[in-house]
Parts: structure tokens; C-alpha cells; sequence
């Protein structure tokens, strides 16, 4: 039984999100047979895919926030021609300590959202009750309540929907695919309101319908998509020689090429030059999106502007491209997703993400040669990775990053998010906000980024408001057992039994290495 | 046995007129469903503060029977002295009250303080969860109650003569106010961070299972302690001594309106001493401090309200009567309750003590529990809010008739 309970950890913590809490019986049914139930998600191809009502497409969005912002255009056009000059000052809002202020109520605010509903309705009930409380601090600021945009909402019913899913889905090794494929080839939403409009969209279209199939798919999928188009600036790039670039006197821009080869395929040291990076920014030029007026296509999708692209073969990787058209781009991007760098980066990625920071080189070695043999079939890379000796036998020593611990939370306790906001929040303060990486090389996936002294102390502080809110009702000790069975160490047992009270019990079961690591 | 006996002298009988009125209507619709039981008799607006100490209190360091031939070598280095520095407070010729609680002292001097030892709820084990259950629910044994005594004292007064809210103090409501009568939550601060407590133990667990999240973990509180500077701001965290002042502070102020809840619980938590209690200065005391200062909020800010005021202090159980081998005490049963508010009947120690001598202590560990905390709560929820015993001995406290509310609590 020890050694199923273990084998049972590494289905649910390494390949998964963690166990749920409730009647799931996830703890048992990995046991009995662990590596079919982290492959069993595999052989449903639905889980990848995330169809929630509401939820719309990339061009549906662009539509909608051209349209937004077109207004906002005209408003402010219309003010500026009626309406004197406002008074500097004005609109600017004190804001002494906010950012500290702000820490702490997203913190607060996590706990919040996981907390139950019944105890804490009652103030709903009578809402004026809590009054005589918020007289007590006459000094807290009460901004009034803004409404939501169409950027600011459409991001969080998609955050919202990606959250539910990782919350409730069996084990999670699907969804956990996903995240590490949108991490891989990742925009960020702090790139401004397209890209945020954009995030969860590019996640659903460009993403997830690839997770299982091939990777060569899904860079084509990534790089046209217009997300991304954005996010890397390749909508401004312009042939130097291309109609549009000697009319407007601009030119190349290399920032989607460069992030193609070194972090989406080949990797550093990848075998690609210079020259290479530019032929490829050339090959490119000319891909772009659509805009409000849909002049090249419908407002907010993928089109090919020939006025804009380079004319002419290329030579990348000391080959001639010189099909015209889109169709030049394709086809570097189709042999690029075969080539061998690109085998070995994404097999040395996938198995640190998995494995440990410093996989068996064994291990990466067979995920490559999977790799090239299946022609980068990424769903027989997940599953030699689930087959291999090496992912089951390396000790648990990963740290959650903050959205699996999150996550993983919110499983054991069984809190089916209803609102996004303050996972959204615990994540900002954690350090990884949600489909927002400082840069296009995606979050870090070490535990020298997050296993730091900030880091813990603020986990810490997250798992005391978590657990001062949703310890009564449950035991601590139940919960042990269904996050780590008979493989929780005698120390975590003990200072869980320990604990002075629930809340210490549950807080100090979420700090526990049996939660922490993976 | 030994026995010490309560010496409240002025016990009186209670007149059956004590019953509850609705006074007038509500001056806020807001708060229109709040309680109001002023008594026709006196004219008397009674309240009541429940101030549970999470982690079973040491009662033989908190009021220590220093009369008692067995206590300073049961309580060896922590026992507390009646002579020399920091010397405990004489209660009686028998009991002394721990020196960090001048206040309490001043209150028992004045009879608006009383102490009841050797005092248990019904639960014998030694599980802080369990015991906190069956403090709280108000049953006999730990069994996932959904709802709490106060709570259920709260919706047992007589229909249509109350408005009932219960205050819970804290970011949740705690099981004992749980249940079908309306609560109000107030919590003192928006983010109450990890205890020092939790801190501890959870590096003393990564030192045991995990030293990389440990080394992480003590940096980090550090940079934390450095950024906050060492001003005197008060630490979040339930187990702060001036945390505790502040969560008074604000009940106090709530409970005071007079449309406020008249029923409130607090939770302050660390009282798990297994090592490093200290005596007379230390851990222990000033976790005391706290306390004391907490309940001299509770005095000052009530004001007048103060004169109808009953807290009760209780905790889930007690500890070994003897210390172990880091100078702390573990899990043991027999513990106290305290009493103070200008409505308790005080300045005495109510005890039948049953002394420590190794055959008279609880499986050979623990002072024997001879007062059932049950009685005391039922005494005090009979003599403020009138409620009739039939309902104390089948819902508030469900099948305990056999345990008699305590009289003469209450002025």
C-alpha cells in the first residue's frame, strides 16, 4: 500500500494539481492504478478544450474591443473640442501606501473568495449589519465602485473559466499540459488592452486544441495568431522592400522571429544565426490582424498583408524559402517544429517542468528521440514521459509554482472558484499574475524563482487567511490524508495533530512539503 | 481532598421577574434585529463576552494554588511564588493569580472578578480540535455540531421579546456563535498575518522534512520583521498581546451602541505552552498581559455598559499539572474559567479543590476536573438572560440536566 500511496503522489502532485477534498476519492483511485489515471485524462480529448458558454472567439473580441475603444476615442474628441481643459490635479488620486494597501487586500482577499458562502452570507442577508464595523475605521478609502470594462471583464469570465476548470478536472495532468504549453509559447496580458482582451482566447484557440496533437500545429496556430502578432509587435513590421515599407518608410521589425527561434523552437544555442532571425522576420512581414474596418479581413482575425511582406526567397537555417506568400512563413515554421534543437529544448522543458530542475539526461534524451520519431506528436510526448521509470522514481522536490499551489488548494478544500478576482490577486502577489509573464520567455520554472524568502513568507500569510476561513467544518487530519495517505511524514502528522487549533492545523497542512512539493 | 470553597458571600436567589423585555424599537433599521433584553426588574441591558483561549490554557499557572503542598514541585522552574520579584497576586489564602494580570487583580479586589478552578467541559481526551468542539458546540463529546451554545442560547430566548445578533469577533464566526440565530462579524484586522506561533512550528517542521523550505521560510520572516521596523504597531496575528487590546477594543465599542449585540465571542489564540511556558515573565506571561489588557478594554470602553457586563474567559482544557522536560506543560484536563464585568458577583476563587497530590491528580498528569465548565456558562446565561433551565439542559447544552447552572454568578 506505501508504495501506491506514492506512486498515487506523484499521479496526483507531480503529473496533476493535487488531490480534492470531498467524496472525489482521488488519493484511491490514483493507487490503484497510477499511471493509467494520469493517462486516462489523455484519452478524453475534450478535457483540452475549454467551450464555456460566453466565452468568444478572438475576432468576436477584437471586434468588440476596437469597437470600445473607437468609442472612447470619440468621446474624448468630443470633450476636448466642447469642454475647457480640466484643471490639472483634478484627476489625480492620492495614493500614499497603495501599493502596500494593495498587497495586503488581495491576500485578504484570497481567502475570501475560497471562503465558503453560508457563514459568511449572513452580512448579505442584512447587509447595513456590518456598518457599525466600517464606521469603526472612518480613514478606509471607499472607492466608488467602477464598472467594468469589456476588457476587465472579458478577462476575468476567461481567468474565471480556466480557474474552474483546474479547480474541478479529475487529476489534472491535461490541464497542467496546458498550462505548460501556454507558458512555453506565452504572451502576456500586461502588453496592453488588445493582448489582455486576447489571453484566454489565445490559450482556447491557439493552445489547447494542440496539447494532444502536434507541436507543428500548434506553432502555427501561436504564430499566426493574432494575440501573439501583438504581443510581439509583428503587426508593425513592414518589408523593407515591401510596398507598404517603402511608402511609409519603416521597415523590419524582429521581435516575433528572434522569440520564434530562441523561445518557441530551437533554444539558445539552437544552431541559428543572425542572419537567420532576419530572414525569418522577413519571411513573417505581412502577418498580421485584421482591424476595426476589416479592410483585409473580418476585424480582430489572422490576414496576410501582402502589401506588407518582403518579397522575395530567404535563405534560414541554409534553406531557400521561396514560396510566395504565407505559405514562405509556413513552411519555415513547419520545419523549424522538427528540427532537433527544437526536439531537445522542448524535451529538457517538459521534463524539468515535470521532473526536477536537473532531469535525468536519460530521461530528456528518450523525450527527444519521441519527439523527432512521432514528428513532435505532443500527446505520445506526454505519455513516454508518463511511461518513464525516471518521473516516477525522482523524489518529490519541486515546489508548487504559486498557481498549482493555489490550485491545489482550492481542490483539497473543495471551492469551486466563483469569482476570479482574488486567485488573480494571490497570484499578483505571489509573483506570477495570470497569462502575464514579465517577458516572452514565460514564467520560471525553478525552484530558485519560487522557493525565495518573500515568496514563503507571503505563502504563509496566504495559508493563514485561507485556513482562518475555511478550517471549521473540516479536519485538518481528514485532510492530510486526503492530500498525502499513509505517505505523510510522522513530523507533518504530528504538528498537524499538534496544532492548537484548526485554522494553525489546516494553515500548517498547506505550508507542509507534502503540499509544497510536487 | 482539600477543598476551598467559593466564598462569594452575597449569593442571592433569582427573582423570577428577571425575564427579558424589548425595550423600545430599534434607532437604526439597520440593526434592527438586535438583542435587547434590558430586565424590568432592574433595569439592566445585560451582555455577555465569551473569550475562548485556543490551545488549553495552563490554570495552574494562570491561578496557582500556591497553598497547595504539591504545586511548586509539580510546576518546579515556571511555578509562580508568592514572595521575591514579579510575585504572584494573593487572591485568597490559597490562590494567587499570575503577576501579569494586575488588572484582573484590581477587578477581583473590587468583586467584579471571580475565578472558577478546576474546571472542565465533559471532553477527557487530549485533542485541541476535539476539545474546541465540544467547548464551543456545547455537546458532551466532539461530533461535528454545526452550531455552537451561544448561538443556540441566543435563538432560546423568548420569541418576539428578542432581537438577536451575536458578535463574532474575527475574520470567522466561531463555531460556538454558529448556528440559526443571526451573527454580525467584525474582524480587527484586514489581514491578520501568520502567527509567530504557526511560524515556529512550521520551521520546526521544514528543519525536521524540509531544510531548503525552511531556510527560505526564515529569511523571509526576517526581511519581514526588518521591514516592519520594530515599532511598537500592533503584530496581526490572533497571539499578539496588543492584538488582543485592539479586538477588544472594537467588540467593546460595537457592544457598547446602544443598538449593538449584546452577546459577542472572541478567539485569541497560542496557549499551547508544551516548552518554554515561563513563569512569572516569559511565554506564558504575556499571553497573560494580553488577556488582562484585553478585559481592562473591555472595562474602559464599555463605559457604563460596563456595570451589565459578564466576560467569561474559557479555554478548550487544561495541562500537566507537572512540567516536562523543556520547561513547558502539555495536555492535561482540569484548567480554569474566569470571570469578570461589573455584573459578576466576585472576589472569590470557586473551587472544590481537588488538591494535587499524585493519587488525586487526573491519570496521574492532570489537576482532576471537579467543576463542569457547563454549569458555569448555564449559571451565567440563566442570571443575565433569563433563559429557563429546561431550555439550558435540552438545547443550549443538550442532555446535560444532571449539570446544575452555578449560582450566584451574577450580582
Amino acid at each position: 500500500m506505501a508504495r501506491d500511496s506514492q506512486a498515487a503522489l506523484v499521479a496526483l502532485n507531480r503529473f496533476g494539481f493535487g488531490a480534492r477534498g470531498g467524496a472525489s476519492g482521488d488519493v484511491l483511485n490514483a493507487a490503484s492504478d497510477p499511471r493509467g489515471f494520469v493517462k486516462a485524462e489523455l484519452g478524453r480529448p475534450n478535457r483540452v478544450l475549454l467551450d464555456v458558454p460566453g466565452l468568444q472567439s478572438t475576432p468576436a473580441l477584437g471586434k468588440a474591443v476596437f469597437d470600445y475603444q473607437f468609442e472612447l476615442q470619440q468621446a474624448r474628441e468630443a470633450a476636448a473640442k466642447s469642454a475647457a481643459p480640466p484643471t490639472a490635479g483634478e484627476g489625480a488620486s492620492p495614493q500614499p501606501d497603495a501599493k502596500a494597501q494593495r498587497r495586503n487586500l488581495s491576500l485578504n482577499g484570497i481567502a475570501m473568495e475560497m471562503a465558503p458562502r453560508e457563514p459568511q452570507a449572513k452580512p448579505a442577508e442584512n447587509p447595513a449589519a456590518m456598518a457599525p464595523a466600517e464606521a469603526m475605521q472612518p480613514n478606509a478609502p471607499k472607492p466608488p465602485p467602477q464598472p467594468l470594462n469589456i476588457i476587465q471583464k472579458t478577462f476575468r469570465a476567461e481567468a474565471l473559466a480556466r480557474l474552474q476548470r483546474a479547480v474541478i478536472t479529475d487529476g489534472g495532468f491535461a490541464e497542467r499540459l496546458v498550462v505548460f504549453w501556454s507558458n512555453h509559447l506565452c504572451i502576456s496580458a500586461s502588453k496592453g488592452g488588445l493582448a489582455r482582451m486576447w489571453a484566454g482566447s489565445f490559450e482556447r484557440e491557439a493552445i489547447r486544441p494542440h496539447v494532444l496533437g502536434r507541436f507543428a500545429d500548434m506553432l502555427k496556430a501561436v504564430e499566426q495568431h493574432p494575440a501573439m502578432l501583438f504581443f510581439l509587435d509583428n503587426q508593425q513590421s513592414l518589408g523593407p522592400d515591401s510596398r507598404a515599407g517603402k511608402n511609409r518608410n519603416r521597415g523590419l521589425n524582429e521581435n516575433l522571429a528572434r522569440e520564434i527561434l530562441e523561445l518557441h523552437t530551437l533554444g539558445v544555442g539552437g544552431g541559428y544565426s543572425q542572419d537567420d532571425v532576419t530572414s525569418l522576420a522577413n519571411i513573417i512581414t505581412g502577418w498580421t490582424f485584421a482591424g476595426r474596418l476589416g479592410q483585409l479581413g473580418a476585424p480582430g482575425s489572422f490576414v496576410f498583408n501582402a502589401n506588407a511582406h518582403q518579397p522575395g526567397a530567404q535563405r534560414v537555417m541554409g534553406k531557400i524559402y521561396d514560396a510566395p506568400g504565407v505559405a514562405q512563413g509556413e513552411a519555415v515554421l513547419a520545419d523549424i517544429a522538427r528540427h532537433p534543437s527544437t526536439a531537445k529544448f522542448i524535451a529538457a522543458k517538459l521534463a524539468r517542468h515535470f521532473v526536477s530542475d536537473d532531469p535525468p539526461q536519460v530521461l530528456v534524451a528518450r523525450l527527444a528521440d519521441v519527439f523527432t520519431k512521432t514528428d513532435g506528436d505532443l500527446k505520445a510526448l506526454a505519455l513516454a514521459l508518463v511511461d518513464s521509470d525516471e518521473a516516477w522514481r525522482a523524489p518529490l522536490t519541486k515546489i508548487r509554482s504559486p498557481y498549482e499551489f493555489l490550485i491545489a488548494a482550492g481542490r483539497l478544500l473543495a471551492q469551486i472558484p466563483n469569482n476570479p478576482n482574488l486567485y488573480l490577486a494571490g497570484l499578483t502577489a505571489l509573483g506570477q499574475p495570470l497569462w502575464s509573464p514579465a517577458g516572452p520567455n514565460g514564467f520560471p520554472d525553478t525552484n530558485a524563482a519560487w522557493l525565495a524568502p518573500e515568496g514563503m513568507k507571503l505563502r504563509l500569510d496566504i495559508s493563514t487567511q485561507i485556513a482562518s476561513r475555511l478550517a471549521e467544518g473540516v479536519d485538518p487530519r481528514d485532510l492530510l490524508e486526503l492530500a498525502a495517505a499513509d505517505t505523510a511524514s510522522v513530523e507533518t502528522r504530528r504538528a498537524i495533530e499538534r496544532a492548537e487549533s484548526r485554522q494553525q492545523a489546516l494553515a500548517l497542512l498547506l505550508m507542509s512539503p507534502e503540499f509544497q512539493r510536487r | 481532598m482539600e477543598t476551598t470553597m467559593g466564598c462569594c458571600e452575597e449569593t442571592r436567589s433569582l427573582p423570577t421577574s428577571r425575564r427579558a423585555v424589548l425595550l423600545g424599537g430599534a434607532s437604526f433599521a439597520a440593526w434592527a434585529y438586535l438583542p435587547k433584553f434590558a430586565r424590568a426588574a432592574d433595569g439592566r441591558d445585560p451582555r455577555l463576552v465569551l473569550v475562548i483561549l485556543r490551545g488549553a490554557l495552563d490554570g495552574l499557572a494562570t491561578v496557582a494554588p500556591i497553598g497547595d503542598p504539591d504545586y511548586a514541585g509539580l510546576h518546579g522552574a515556571i511555578a509562580l511564588s508568592s514572595s521575591g520579584p514579579n510575585a504572584a497576586l494573593p487572591l485568597d489564602n490559597f490562590f494567587s493569580l499570575h503577576p501579569a494580570m494586575p488588572e484582573f487583580s484590581r477587578m477581583y479586589r473590587e468583586k467584579k472578578a471571580a475565578v472558577i478552578h478546576a474546571v472542565a467541559t465533559p471532553y477527557r481526551d487530549r485533542s485541541h480540535f476535539d476539545g474546541q468542539d465540544v467547548l464551543e458546540s456545547g455537546f458532551a463529546g466532539p461530533g461535528r455540531v454545526q452550531s455552537g451554545w451561544l448561538n443556540r442560547a441566543l435563538d432560546g430566548l423568548p420569541k418576539g421579546e428578542r432581537v438577536t445578533s451575536g458578535l463574532a469577533v474575527g475574520p470567522i464566526t466561531p463555531l460556538v456563535l454558529r448556528g440559526a440565530a443571526p451573527t454580525v462579524g467584525w474582524a480587527p484586522f484586514a489581514l491578520p498575518q501568520a502567527s509567530e506561533d504557526t511560524a515556529m512550528r512550521l520551521l520546526d517542521l521544514y528543519q525536521h522534512r524540509d531544510a531548503a523550505l525552511g531556510a527560505a521560510l526564515k529569511q523571509g520572516l526576517a526581511l519581514d520583521k526588518a521591514a516592519q521596523g520594530d515599532d511598537m504597531k500592533p503584530k496581526p496575528g490572533a497571539g499578539g498581546v496588543a492584538a488582543m487590546r485592539l479586538a477588544a477594543r472594537g467588540a467593546a465599542r460595537l457592544m457598547a451602541a446602544d443598538d449593538g449585540p449584546r452577546i459577542g465571542a472572541l478567539a485569541f489564540d497560542g496557549w499551547d505552552t508544551h516548552a518554554n511556558e515561563g513563569g512569572s515573565v516569559g511565554r506564558l506571561a504575556q499571553l497573560l498581559g494580553g488577556l488582562d489588557g484585553a478585559l481592562a478594554e473591555f472595562e474602559t470602553v464599555l463605559g457604563p455598559r460596563w456595570r451589565d457586563t459578564v466576560i467569561v474567559v474559557a479555554t478548550e482544557f487544561g495541562r500537566t499539572a507537572r512540567i516536562n522536560g523543556t520547561q513547558g506543560t502539555d495536555h492535561g484536563t482540569g484548567t480554569v474559567a474566569l470571570l469578570a464585568g461589573g455584573a459578576v458577583n466576585g472576589g472569590c476563587v470557586i473551587a472544590d479543590w481537588p488538591g494535587l497530590k499524585p493519587a488525586s491528580l487526573y491519570q496521574g498528569r492532570d489537576l482532576a476536573p471537579s467543576t463542569d465548565l457547563r454549569a458555569v456558562m448555564k449559571g451565567v446565561l440563566q442570571d443575565q438572560f433569563g433563559l429557563a433551565e429546561k431550555v439550558l439542559a435540552e438545547n443550549v447544552f443538550p442532555d446535560s440536566s444532571a449539570v446544575k447552572p452555578m449560582q450566584g454568578l451574577v450580582v
